[in-house]
C-alpha cells in the first residue's frame, strides 16, 4: 500500500479512493476463495483433477444454467467493458457501437456450427479445433498452424485482460508513476491469486466466479443506465453532447473527431467490423473451451438464443461512453494530466455514485477481466500440450501426463502476458489484439468447412491460411495514425485498387478462401495424397447418449492404433 | 483400426426431414443479414425517448434475433429427436441402411 500512500501525498496527482478501493479488495478477497474452493465442486474432489477433460473442460458437463454464465463471463471480457465504452467517448459509432450488431449476429453462426463441433469432438474426445482439424484433415502442420494462430492471438488477449485490471486501479488511485514496481504489484498480486487457483482448479474456478462476476455486472449497469440520464438531463441531451462532440473537428487532422451515425462511405467499414468480428469470435481458443465444457449437443443451441441478453448489456455500456460525454468525464492518468479514454467508465461511476457502489462497479470490471483471463490461459495451454507436446514430442502421454503439462502452461502463458504488458507499451498489446482478431479469423476455412465437407485439400486450406495471414499483417501495418503517424494504426483500410474500406480480417479471410478453393482444385487435379479423415458422417449428429470412439474401441479387440 | 471404423459406423441418426432444416436456415440467414444492412438504419429520426433511431433499432434487434433463435431451437431440438427415436425403433424400413444419417444439418 505504500504506492498508494505516496500518490496521496503528491498533490499534483490522484489521491486513492478509500471506501471503494476496500470493497474492490474485500470482493477481490472472495473471489480468490471461490476460485480454490472451485476445486471440489462437481465431483472434482473425488479423484482429483487429473486429465485435461477434467481440468481443462471442467468435466465436459456444464448444462444450460452454468454454460450461460461461463461463456457470457468467456465472451464480455474486461476489456470489451472498458475499450467498446472508451471507443464512443472517443470516437462513436463506427469503433464502437458495431460490437451491438457484432454481438447479434454471433449468435445466428454459433448455433449453425458450434453443436456440430460439439458433436465430433464428443465423439473423438477433441480437447481444441486443432484436434479437430489434425483428425478431420490427417495433416499435422495445418493442426499445427492452428494452434499456433490460436495460441499467439490469445497471448494479448489475456494481456488485454490486465489493461482492464489496470484502469481500474489506475482510477482507485492505486500505484505510482515513479517506481514500476511499485506501480505494478497490486496487478502482480492480482495475477499470481489468478495464477494460483487456475493451476488447481482448472475450468472450475472461472466457471465459478464467472456467477459472481455477471451479476454484479448486470446490478452495475442496470443502475447506471437508470440512474445516469436522469441525473445528467434525460437522453435527448446525452446524444446532443456526443453529437456535438463527434461533429467538432479535430484541429490536428482536420476531420471530425469521430462518427455519430456513419455515413454511405463508412457502411462496409461498419458491417464488416460486426460480421468479422462475429466470425472470428468463436475461433479464438477460449470459446471453443466453453462451448466443449458443455453436456450435450443442444446446450450450446440454446445458449445461443439465451446468451444475447449479455449483448443488450453491452449496448448500453456503450452508451455509457456518450453518458460520460454528457457529464464531463475527465479520464486522466495518475499524473493528473494524461488523457486515457480507457479510463472513462471506471471514472464515470467513482464520480456519479456513493463510494461503495463505485466499489462493487469497479471490482465487477476487476473480476471481468479474470474470468477470461483464466479461461484463455486454459485454453492456450491445451492447445500447447495436445497439438504441440502430444502430437510432437509425447505421442503416447497419459491423460495425468497432459494435465500436468497444461497446467504448467497456464501460468507460463499467463506470465508472459504480464511480462507483455508490464515491459511493453499498453499500445502494443493493443496493436496484438488487433493483429491477433485478423489471424484467427484465418482458422475459419480450416475449421468451419471441415464440419461440412471434406473437399478443400489440406494443402490448399493450408497455404489459404498463410495468405490470409501475410495480407492481414501487411495491410494491418500499413494503416497509418494520422496523429501519431504510428504503424498499427486501425482495423480497417480500402479494399487495394478501391476506395471502399472494410475491416481487414475481412478481406483477407476473401484471400484465404480464393486461394484455398483454387488451390483444392489444382491439388485434387494433381492428385496429391489428401490425408486420411479419422471422423465419420455419423459423429457430427452424436449427442451425450451416443458412445464416444475410445468406448467403441474399448469394447471391440481394444485400442489398435 | 477395422474395429474402430465397423463399429462407430453405426448411424447415430435417421434420415432427416427437410422442412425444420429449410425454416431454419432462413430465420438464421435473417438474423444474420438484416442487422447487418447499415443503410435501413443509418439515420436519426425517429426518435425514441430521446434516443436516435440507429441506436434503438440496433438494439432491438437483440431480441429479435434472440427470438429467431428460440424458434430454431425447438425446431431442431424436435427434429434430432425424432430422428433418434427413428432409429430406436426395432427392424425399421431399412433406416440403417448407408444414407440413414448424413452428419445432419447443411447437405
Amino acid at each position: 500500500m505504500s504506492a498508494a500512500v505516496l500518490a496521496a501525498a503528491d498533490p499534483a496527482t490522484r489521491g486513492v479512493s478509500v471506501t471503494p478501493l476496500i470493497v474492490v479488495i474485500v470482493l477481490f478477497v472472495l473471489v480468490g476463495l471461490m476460485g480454490f474452493y472451485a476445486a471440489r465442486w462437481r465431483g472434482g474432489g473425488k479423484e482429483g483433477l487429473h486429465s485435461l477433460d477434467e481440468w481443462g473442460l471442467g468435466g465436459r458437463n456444464f448444462g444450460s444454467w452454468i454454460t450461460w454464465f461461463l461463456l457470457g463471463g468467456d465472451l464480455y471480457t474486461a476489456y470489451t467493458f472498458v475499450a467498446v465504452p472508451a471507443a464512443m467517448w472517443a470516437t462513436g459509432a463506427v469503433s464502437g457501437f458495431f460490437a451491438v450488431p457484432y454481438t447479434i449476429v454471433l449468435y445466428p453462426i454459433v448455433f449453425l456450427l458450434m453443436s456440430r463441433l460439439w458433436s465430433v469432438s464428443h465423439r473423438h474426445g477433441f480437447v481444441t479445433t486443432a484436434d479437430f482439424v489434425g483428425g478431420r484433415y490427417g495433416s499435422r502442420p495445418l493442426s499445427l498452424a492452428i494452434a499456433l494462430t490460436g495460441i499467439v492471438a490469445t497471448m494479448p488477449y489475456i494481456a488485454l485482460q490486465l489493461v482492464g485490471i489496470k484502469a481500474v486501479l489506475t482510477v482507485l488511485g492505486v500505484g505510482s508513476s515513479g517506481n514500476w514496481f511499485l506501480n505494478d504489484l497490486p496487478l502482480i498480486i492480482a495475477f499470481v491469486v489468478l495464477a494460483a487457483y487456475t493451476y488447481t482448479s482448472g475450468l472450475r474456478a472461472p466457471a465459478m466466479i464467472a456467477v459472481v462476476k455477471d451479476v454484479l455486472i448486470y446490478l452495475a449497469v442496470i443502475v447506471a443506465i437508470i440512474y445516469l440520464p436522469a441525473k445528467l438531463g434525460g437522453w435527448d441531451h446525452i446524444f446532443g453532447a456526443a453529437e456535438a462532440k463527434m461533429g467538432a473537428v479535430n484541429a490536428a487532422t482536420g476531420k471530425p473527431a469521430g462518427v455519430f451515425i456513419p455515413g454511405a462511405n463508412s457502411y462496409s467499414a461498419y458491417w464488416t467490423l460486426a460480421l468479422g468480428s462475429a466470425m472470428a469470435l468463436f475461433m479464438y481458443p477460449h470459446s471453443i473451451t466453453g462451448v466443449l465444457a458443455t453436456k450435450s449437443r443442444n446446450t450450446i443451441r440454446k445458449n445461443a438464443a439465451v446468451l444475447p441478453l449479455y449483448s443488450l448489456m453491452l449496448g448500453f455500456l456503450a452508451l455509457l461512453g456518450y453518458v460520460a460525454i454528457a457529464a464531463g468525464t475527465k479520464p486522466t492518468e495518475l499524473d493528473g494530466k494524461t488523457i486515457n479514454p480507457q479510463l472513462v467508465v471506471p471514472q464515470l461511476f467513482l464520480d456519479h455514485f456513493p463510494g461503495w457502489f463505485a466499489g462493487v462497479a469497479l471490482a465487477a470490471i476487476a473480476v471481468g477481466a479474470l474470468v477470461p483471463a483464466a479461461i484463455m490461459s486454459i485454453a492456450a495451454a491445451n492447445l500447447f500440450t495436445r497439438n504441440i507436446y502430444r502430437d510432437f514430442f509425447v505421442p503416447n502421454a497419459t491423460p495425468q501426463q497432459e494435465a500436468k503439462v497444461s497446467k504448467l502452461i497456464s501460468l507460463v502463458v499467463k506470465l508472459g502476458a504480464l511480462i507483455f504488458v508490464i515491459a511493453m507499451d499498453q499500445s502494443a498489446a493493443i496493436n496484438m489484439q488487433l493483429l491477433g482478431g485478423i489471424w484467427i479469423l484465418q482458422t475459419f476455412p480450416a475449421i468451419v468447412a471441415g464440419l461440412y465437407t471434406r473437399w478443400f485439400h489440406r494443402w490448399a486450406l493450408f497455404v489459404g491460411w498463410a495468405a490470409g495471414i501475410i495480407y492481414g499483417t501487411v495491410a494491418a501495418y500499413n494503416v497509418v495514425n494520422p496523429v501519431t503517424h504510428a504503424h498499427f494504426g486501425g482495423a480497417v483500410a480500402a479494399i487495394p485498387g478501391t476506395t471502399i474500406t472494410m475491416y481487414i480480417a475481412i478481406v483477407a479471410f476473401a484471400v484465404n478462401a480464393v486461394v484455398a478453393v483454387l488451390l483444392t482444385l489444382l491439388f485434387r487435379a494433381l492428385k496429391v495424397p489428401g490425408g486420411r479423415d479419422i471422423t465419420k458422417d455419423s459423429d457430427y449428429g452424436a449427442d451425450e447418449a451416443d458412445p464416444t470412439v475410445r468406448q467403441l474401441t474399448e469394447k471391440g479387440e481394444g485400442v489398435t492404433a | 483400426m477395422s474395429t474402430l471404423s465397423n463399429t462407430h459406423d453405426t448411424p447415430t441418426r435417421g434420415p432427416a426431414k427437410p422442412l425444420p432444416y429449410i425454416i431454419s436456415g432462413v430465420l438464421l440467414a435473417i438474423a444474420v443479414v438484416v442487422p447487418l444492412v447499415v443503410p435501413i438504419y443509418s439515420h436519426a429520426e425517429p426518435h425514441l425517448g430521446g434516443i436516435p433511431f440507429f441506436y434503438w433499432y440496433q438494439m432491438l434487434w437483440v431480441p429479435i434475433d434472440a427470438a429467431l433463435i428460440g424458434i430454431c431451437y425447438v425446431l431442431m431440438t424436435r427434429e434430432d429427436r425424432r430422428r433418434r427415436d427413428v432409429l430406436k425403433r426395432p427392424a425399421g424400413r431399412g433406416s440403417r441402411a448407408d444414407n440413414a444419417d448424413d452428419g445432419g444439418e447443411g447437405r
